[in-house]
Parts: structure tokens; sequence; C-alpha cells
């Protein structure tokens, strides 16, 4: 008897915490995935332009010839070219603790305020405590014109060269 | 139906019904407290009337605050500071409280491990104690999203980014906590919820455990020594109060704690009138914005130590020492091995260690407050290394502490 009652007061206990893991899930509304679109085309070289993207900052910058002239072959491989200009698209939160890194036009890279880490220009962590590069987002390219939230060829490409975890 | 005898008082009447003289005799008349205590004996009740004053402040905040990320900032900052009759003085008393009460705990905390307080017979009140602390940083870190000014956001990106787990990179995790990609309305809604509730009467049920945890050890006093209370009741009963090494809680003991106590609110009041601003961050008056990073980044001054020992690690092992940090004080009574309950002082080594420590928790907290660089980085990283040395020399130390 005492069993047969902690059985059925188990299930019930179990049914109650799944509705509770489910009530604090994410709604439907705030999921739908949002797509923002960018316009390349406005970009000036060594000046980040931030866009948000579900919320997240999104860092778009343009390079300038110098900059990509210095750049390493991993360096390159993270960005995104069309025609003869680099442009870096990545998540502009720091991979540490999700604080927003400032751009150093001056020293083309990035510094997080919070814990002092620092990146490259191509999001490439190049001081600790962030144990990674930053976050390339799913993207897609029509023209000059880049969509969030979409995984095109080119995403697809740097995801088959290990590029995006 | 028991038998009731026609009461011949209202006292009569109520002890009939819920025997409440008996209670009275077990809770106050007749719970002996040492005489050999000083003012640091009167804190618990010092965090007890500071509970209460957060508790009735806070109700008077619920009345006009809006849980929602639009209406917030404004309801807190314009709303309740400057419509509400006397709103400001509610915002002052809670923001104030909720960081003395701080103050008053690590106070609580490092006089009973001086005395030894956590050992023989009173280990649950240290793990009850413990886990007030850990309930009570997250009334405090709840309570700080409310206003949803830049502080509240960032503070909320990074503490729940650290439930990710660093390279495991659970980020599900993280935004099923949020409820959303970003700290937004669904965190917003959820943390006032667990700051104005759920927390609340986990925070009041752990206080009645602390409190029961504590009726059978009896509080330690000055030196340690073991007191037979049967014996010094009987002497306090019998009307020779002078030799009684006891006195009774109500309103012997009563009285003395109240006016420490009654110390403690003039500074308490002086700091509301008068010096409230070290409660209230300057960029937390900055609306909450998410693509916006404040310059720096940093915790209310009770929570720097434990920040600074996750700080000048890599990330994983940062989170490992933070967890460290995090738990450690719990186990306390399990890893100091000697077996004397009394002051530090007289303990030799153990002596060292408790200043060591008291003095490193002051270094890992001013360095938490500076920026991330040069000397203080590396001020920060030996400091936050001796913590966890401290920790692994305890049970070495104490095991070879001679027995007193």
């Amino acid at each position: 008897m005492g069993k047969a009652f902690g059985a059925v007061a188990g299930v019930g206990a179990v049914g109650a915490l799944y509705a509770m893991k489910r009530s604090w899930d994410p709604l439907p509304s705030v999921k739908a995935a949002g797509f923002t679109t960018v316009d390349l085309s406005t970009c000036v070289a060594n000046k980040l332009v931030v866009e948000k993207w579900r919320g997240k900052p999104i860092f778009v910058l343009k390079k300038t010839a110098e900059m990509v002239a210095a750049q390493s072959d991993a360096q390159n491989a993270r960005d995104i070219v069309i025609g003869d200009d680099h442009y870096m698209v990545n998540i502009g939160l720091c991979t540490h603790l999700g604080c927003i890194p400032a751009y150093r036009d001056k020293k083309h890279d990035f510094l997080c305020a919070c814990h002092g880490g620092e990146f490259d220009a191509s999001g490439i962590d190049t001081k600790a405590p962030p144990p990674s590069p930053l976050v390339i987002p799913p993207f897609k390219i029509t023209g000059n014109t880049l969509i969030l939230g979409e995984e095109g060829p080119e995403f697809k490409k740097m995801k088959d060269a290990g590029i995006i975890a | 139906m028991a038998h009731f005898e026609k009461a011949k008082s209202l006292n009569e009447w109520f002890d009939q019904r819920l025997g409440v003289n008996t209670l009275n005799r077990v809770l106050a008349k007749e719970y002996w407290i040492p005489k050999d205590i000083n003012f640091l004996w009167a804190m618990g009740m010092v965090l007890a009337i500071t509970f209460g004053i957060l508790l009735v402040s806070g109700i008077f905040l619920l009345m006009y605050y809006q849980p929602n990320v639009d209406l917030a900032f404004d309801s807190v900052n314009y709303t309740i500071m400057q419509e509400v009759g006397y709103g400001w003085l509610w915002r002052h008393v809670h923001a104030v409280a909720a960081s003395v009460v701080f103050l008053i705990i690590y106070i609580h905390m490092f006089t009973g491990i001086y005395y030894g307080s956590y050992k023989k017979g009173r280990e649950l009140i240290w793990i009850s104690g413990m886990l007030l602390f850990v309930a009570f940083s997250a009334e405090a870190f709840s309570g700080y999203m409310l206003p949803w000014g830049q502080m509240s956001y960032w503070a909320g990106m990074v503490i729940t980014n650290l439930f990710s787990m660093g390279s495991l990179e659970m980020n599900g995790v993280v935004e099923w906590i949020r409820g959303d990609y970003v700290p937004a309305q669904a965190f917003l809604d959820r943390f006032f919820m667990l700051h104005v509730l759920l927390i609340p009467i986990v925070i009041l049920l752990l206080i009645g455990i602390h409190f029961g945890a504590l009726r059978l050890p009896h509080v330690n006093n000055q030196n340690g020594e073991e007191i037979d209370f049967e014996v010094e009741a009987e002497k306090y009963r019998s009307g020779n109060k002078a030799a009684s090494k006891v006195i009774a809680f109500a309103n012997d003991f009563m009285a003395k704690d109240m006016f420490v106590v009654a110390v403690f609110l003039v500074f308490f009041f002086y700091l509301v009138f008068w010096n409230f601003g070290f409660a209230m961050d300057p960029v937390n008056f900055d609306p909450a914005d998410g693509l916006v990073t404040p310059a720096h980044i940093y915790p209310e001054w009770y929570f720097l130590w434990s920040y600074e020992i996750l700080r000048p690690f890599s990330k994983d092992i940062g989170l490992i020492a933070f967890a460290f940090a995090q738990v450690i004080f719990f186990l306390l009574p399990f890893l100091d091995r000697s077996p004397n309950a009394v002051p530090a002082s007289r303990r030799g080594l153990f002596n060292i260690w408790f200043w060591v420590m008291l003095v490193d928790l002051i270094v890992l907290t001013a360095m938490g407050k500076l920026p991330p660089e040069g000397i203080y980085s590396t001020i920060g990283y030996v400091a936050a290394l001796v913590f966890i040395a401290l920790w692994i020399a305890l049970p070495i130390i104490t095991k070879l502490e001679k027995k007193l």
C-alpha cells in the first residue's frame, strides 16, 4: 500500500517538476528566430558597426587594406570576403562572461573591460581570460547584404573548416 | 474531546489552547545564555532586526514597483523616488540595509570562526548559517536586478553566464535560466518572483532552523568553557543569580541584546539619511542597455572577494576556484580537525590561520574593486592562491594542534 502511494506520488512529482521546467523555458515567441539584415556597403573601414541580433550585439568591422595585408591565414579564414573587401562579423560578447569588448581603432583590437581579455581584429582571443575567439553568428550573403540567423553557403564552409565550433 | 477547565484569565485561556506558558519557558524564561560573552554575541539579533527592516521597507517598495523592462527603471527612479510620499525613505532604507546586512553577516561568521562556535554539537548552526548566507546572496542578487539599470543588466548577464560551466558551453542552461537569449522580460519577471516570494520564504524557514539548531547546544562563551546548564540554571532559579554562570534569554539577555541593536540602529540610520550613496551604484542610474557594457563591471562590495577569486585565472580554472570559494566555508566544522572549541588566540597556528584569512579576504575585496591591470592583477592572483592554500592547510594545522 505504501509502495503504491509512493509510486503515484512519485509520478505526480516528476510530472510537476517537468511542468515547472517547461514553464521556465524561453517562450515560442522569444525563440522564433529573429533575422537581422545588415547592408555592408555602408560600412566604413576601421570603424566598428554594432548591429543587434536576438538581443545580442553583432560586431561588423570592414578592414583597411593595410589590416588585411598584415593578417595571418587563421585571421583571413574568419573574415567574410566580398569582392576585395574583408569584413569581420562576430557576436560582440566576450567568450569569458559575456561583456561587450570595446574596439580600439588605433591598435585594431578589442579590449574587454570586465576582466581584461583581448581579441584581435578577426575576433581571435589574444589575452586570457577568454578561452576562445568571438563567436561567428549564422549568416547568409546576398550581394552586399548580410542576413543574420540563416546559414548560407559561406557560413557552412567556415563550419566545415572547423572555424565555427 | 480533551477536558478543559473554564479559564480564570486570558493568559490561562491561551495557555490551555496554545501552551503559551510552556513556549515562553522553553524559548525565553529558561533559555540560558552564558554571562561570559561580549557585544559580538548580539549580531544574531542585529541580523534579525535588519531582516525585519528589509521586509517592511520591501513591502512598501513592492506596492509601486513595476516588473516590466520598459517600466521598471522609472517606477524606481521616478515613481518611488519622486512621487510616492516618503518613497525615497523606503528605497534608501532597503538599499542600505541590504548592504549593511552583509557586513553584520561577515562579523557574525568571523565571530563564530574565532571562538570555534561551529563544532562540538554546533555544526548544524554553522551549516544552516551558511545556507542563510547563500540565500541572502541570492536575495541580494535578485534584488539588484529589479531597478533594471546598467549594472542590473550586466551583472545579470555575467552571473547567469557562469552557469554555462566554462568550456562545457552549456548555453541551453543559461537560456533556460534567463527564459531568453539575453536578460529580458522573462528574466526580470522571474527574478522579481524569486526576490519577493520564493527566496524570502526559504530565508524564513532557514532562520527557524538556525534558531532551532542553537537551542540544545546553547550559545558559546568567550572562553569556550563547557557549562553544566542544569546546575547553573538551578543556582539562577534559587535566587543566587550572582553565582550562576548563566542568565535567562528574556528579559535579562534581551535587554543587553537590544542595547547593541540600538547602537547599531543609530549607525544604520546615520547611513540611511546622510551616507546612503555607497549602497547606490551611480552606473545603475543609467537604464539597462544590452548594446553598451559599462567600462568597469564590479559587484557590490560584499561579493568582491569571491569575484576576485574568479577573475585572475583562465575561464575554467577561475570557475573552479570560484565554486571552491562558494562552498568551502560550509565544510569548516569538518576541516577543522582540532577538538578545541576555544578562542583562536589560544589555538597557536589556528590563530595565525584566522588572521591571515581575514586579511586575505580584505585584500581580495579591495583588489576586486580595482581595475584588473598590472600590480592589482598580481596582488589579486596571489591573494586568491593564499585563500586556496589556507583551506588546504587547515586540516593539517588543526590536526597538529594539541588538545587543551
